[in-house]
């Protein structure tokens, strides 16, 4: 729905969904093509949030057995609740489970839930009179909530967020989110910190 | 958007998922680069909540955006699933607009 209002037809919406299949990823994209910003502004913040789905991969590597086919169909179901449900099983064939079961059904859900909603933006009206575009904060709000509890997390949300509303008056669309990535740098300083103090 | 930079997207964030379950059997990551590649994400997020919040053409913009916000934390905090926080904050923005 969000997609379409942001100018991406309907079948690229659920090509989207289909191919890209991490929620966060496909949210920046459209998120940063509906305020007016460059294609290649909006896929860089979608590469980079698309990153950690490389490192639930690896830690995934003792669930995911199986021959090469099999593991190459299982790797696209590698998103944010699939890992947490599969890390959240101590037996390997329980997580095994609990992955593709957790994993399939997000994927029909999401995909059948694009299509619904492509179809239905296409029907509707003005996305701000409707409050389209609130959705967008309110779901990255939704999607950073459960990682604030990381160690570190939330010096880098908190840098991240300072960072990038400083530059929207000066950087041009796309920038100011790219930056946020910088947050980074001071909660890594704190966790070296935190292990330093830690250590005897 | 193109097609080209859509399945070019599609492509890449395959590779990212495909890297640990095709090329398995490697020594893992060290877990301080793994801690701090997890932060990206967190970094990120908020960025992009603050630039689609008061983000607007070259300035900082207070309008019905930011209580929607205020009541998508609520539901957040709430532990409200995903869909009702989303409907919810944009239908707190919409009845803002329509009364103002």
């Amino acid at each position: 729905m969000l997609a379409v209002a942001a100018g991406l037809s309907v079948a690229q919406a659920c090509a989207m969904s289909l191919l890209v299949f991490t929620g966060a990823s496909q949210f920046a994209v459209v998120g940063v093509l509906g305020a007016g910003g460059a294609v290649a502004a909006a896929l860089a913040p979608a590469l980079l949030l698309a990153a950690r789905n490389a490192l639930y991969g690896l830690a995934l590597v003792p669930v995911l057995r199986g021959r090469l086919p099999v593991r190459a169909a299982q790797a696209q179901l590698i998103i944010d609740e699939s890992t947490a449900m599969a890390r959240a099983q101590d037996d390997p064939e329980l997580a095994r489970r609990a992955f593709l079961a957790t994993g399939l059904s997000v994927f029909v859900c999401w995909n059948v839930g694009t299509l619904a909603g492509a179809a239905l933006g296409g029907a509707l009206g003005d996305p701000r009179s409707l409050g389209l575009d609130a959705m967008f904060p309110a779901a990255f709000l939704a999607l950073l909530a459960p990682q604030l509890g990381r160690p570190g997390a939330r010096t880098a949300a908190i840098w991240g967020a300072a960072i990038a509303l400083a530059l929207v008056p000066v950087a041009r669309i796309g920038v100011p989110v790219l930056a946020a990535v910088v947050g980074v740098l001071p909660a890594t300083v704190e966790l070296r910190r935190r292990a330093r103090r830690a250590a005897p | 958007m193109t097609w080209g930079a859509l399945i070019g997207l599609g492509l890449a964030a395959y590779a990212l998922k495909a890297v640990g379950p095709l090329l398995a059997g490697h020594r893992p990551v060290r877990p301080g680069a793994a801690q701090v590649l997890e932060l990206v994400a967190p970094a990120l997020l908020a960025g992009l909540i603050m630039v689609q919040t008061f983000g607007g053409d070259h300035r900082i913009v207070l309008d019905a955006r930011a209580p929607a916000l205020g009541v998508a934390a609520l539901l957040v905090w709430r532990r409200a699933p995903f869909l009702v926080v989303v409907l919810c904050a944009a239908a707190t923005a919409a009845l803002l607009r329509s009364l103002g």
